[in-house]
């Protein structure tokens, strides 16, 4: 693996949503904002989640969580299918990187803008709740995977999508539905069996739950079981998107 | 020492169209070399194979002897690809380009050669601006810098004059002579047939996939395509017809001028003005026309259209 490569690659991608700091930044952290705002005032003492936890605490690891899981996605997605389209990406196409380094440098800057941009909701959140995390560590893992899940989702999505429209569909239909029925805003406790049990389908959930217990030391599942689901899942996206980036599916015709 | 790129029974298809029909081609270290042929004949595939953009399946491809697919890192490394169309990355300035390129090729400190290669190309004063702030031919100078960023020793520029004025034509004609003339060995697609004529030493012409001629321009030019003669003639009456021994030579009569397609090594000057002369016709002036690339080519992708 050339180092350099790698590096200039992911400081590129870097170097990229830094230029539009206000839309990859700032946005998801307004946005994740209105949302503790409204859910936070609206349902803070009527609904229960865990014992001894308030809703607007409970909430705010899910916001973060939600907002790491759309940005990395976001990121790596967008910037790889508007490098498609434009045609730039023959640039990168003609270097000696190899599918493996091309992988790691986009999966990278795409973590990154995930976690800063959750750095930045919790930031903002402390203003309205105290919320110390209980296992920084568990909460660093579960932050890294619940990033880097998306991101190789969006590299995935950004290869397969020959227009905006595919991309769009992807992120509405898929991500989106996905990261808000994760239990952003509920404990899967409170749901009927059914969505209960379907709910442990869901990767995303989790991400959310795992990066809970973070905070406050306990989850609807055990965080080894998150560990592993979410891990084995990223190993699972990995191998696929390898695949498709070594035949250069859909990038080398 | 190895060839330059070295092609061995290359085929492509793209499901039902068999785009490259078992092209065999070698190109020597050093050399200008020009790849020609209509739309659609093949060249861009055929380039697009030699630098990694398309897969094969069939034939093997080597640049300085590193196969383009099981050595890939080495072949990139040699060589340097300018694309057929301007594409250019809207969030970066030239400069930020320029570096973000020379490190995919592992250069770290690489400021003084891309700072020459922007003098070279007339782009230092446009050094910090946006891309999308650069006319077309400036983005296309943009994109000859990137690929000659980490200087290799292979050159492929894929129609690099399309859509660019005349006088930066001039400027960038002037530049791949200086980057010949330095030891790369350049590989030129072109439409325009005088810039293949003007700059390279020898050509491939490619049609439907397969490669038809491949020789010197010099030897191409002498393949047995005649030459034009243009005849202002005096009559005491307007010539109705040529004397038989040229009617198959003739191409144009208009009054007091005559146009004439003769073969190179068989047809004589001298016998068509005697064949005039007899008929009372006296030649006040004559033009000879070489055939030139165009002809050859027009008339090697007509024969196999017949």
């Amino acid at each position: 693996m050339t180092l350099r490569g790698v590096y200039t690659l992911f400081y590129k991608e870097v170097l990229r949503f830094g230029k539009v700091l206000l839309q990859t930044l700032l946005a998801p952290v307004v946005t994740a904002l209105l949302y503790l705002l409204v859910f936070g005032q609206a349902l803070e003492g009527r609904v229960n989640v865990f014992p001894g936890v308030e809703y607007t605490a409970f909430l705010v690891p899910g916001l973060i969580m939600m907002s790491v899981i759309q940005n990395a996605f976001a990121n790596s997605s967008s910037s790889l299918i508007q490098s498609k389209l434009t045609g730039n990406l023959v640039f990168i196409l003609l270097t000696p990187l190899s599918h493996l380094e091309f992988f790691t440098a986009f999966v990278a800057a795409a973590v990154l803008r995930g976690l800063l941009v959750g750095a930045g909701v919790y930031a903002v959140a402390l203003f309205f709740v105290d919320l110390p995390p209980a296992y920084p560590l568990w909460l660093f893992a579960f932050a890294i995977l619940g990033a880097a899940m998306p991101a190789v989702l969006g590299l995935i999505a950004g290869i397969w999508a020959r227009k905006f429209d595919q991309l769009a569909g992807f992120q509405n239909f898929i991500i989106m539905p996905l990261s808000f029925l994760s239990g952003v805003f509920y404990s899967i406790h409170a749901l009927p069996e059914f969505w209960r049990g379907l709910s442990h389908f869901n990767p995303f959930f989790y991400a959310i739950d795992g990066f809970r217990y973070g905070f406050f030391g306990v989850g609807d599942v055990s965080p080894l079981v998150s560990l592993a689901v979410m891990g084995g899942f990223l190993l699972l996206l990995s191998g696929i998107t390898l695949a498709m980036l070594k035949i250069g599916y859909r990038l080398r015709d | 020492m190895s060839d330059a790129i070295t092609v061995s029974r290359l085929h492509k298809h793209y499901f039902a169209v068999h785009a490259l029909r078992g092209i065999d081609l070698t190109i020597r270290r050093g050399e200008f070399f020009g790849l020609l042929g209509p739309n659609g004949a093949g060249k861009s595939t055929l380039i697009n194979i030699v630098a990694g953009l398309t897969r094969y399946r069939e034939g093997e491809v080597r640049v300085l002897g590193y196969d383009v697919t099981r050595d890939y890192r080495r072949a990139r490394r040699h060589l340097g690809v300018v694309p057929q169309e301007v594409v250019f990355d809207p969030f970066f300035t030239v400069r930020e380009v320029l570096r973000i390129q020379s490190g995919y090729f592992g250069l770290g400190h690489n400021d003084a050669w891309i700072d020459e290669l922007l003098q070279s190309l007339r782009l230092t004063d446009k050094a910090d601006a946006n891309l999308r702030e650069l006319s077309g031919g400036m983005k296309r100078r943009v994109m000859i810098a990137q690929a000659l960023v980490h200087k290799p020793e292979v050159v492929v520029l894929d129609e690099p004059t399309a859509g660019v004025d005349v006088e930066q034509r001039k400027t960038l004609w002037e530049f791949i002579r200086r980057l010949h003339g330095q030891g790369h060995t350049i590989v030129l697609t072109t439409h325009y047939l005088e810039e293949a004529e003007a700059l390279c030493e020898r050509i491939a012409i490619i049609d439907r996939g397969e490669l038809i001629a491949l020789d010197s321009k010099q030897a191409l030019l002498d393949r047995g395509i005649g030459r034009t003669l243009r005849l202002t003639i005096t009559t005491e009456q307007p010539l109705a017809v040529v004397p038989a021994a040229l009617t198959s030579k003739l191409r144009r009569l208009d009054g007091s001028r005559v146009e004439l397609q003769l073969e190179k090594d068989t047809d004589s000057i001298i016998a068509v003005l005697d064949a005039l002369r007899s008929q009372g016709t006296d030649v006040i002036d004559l033009e000879i026309e070489e055939a030139d690339l165009e002809d050859v080519f027009v008339e090697l992708t007509r024969a196999r259209s017949q």
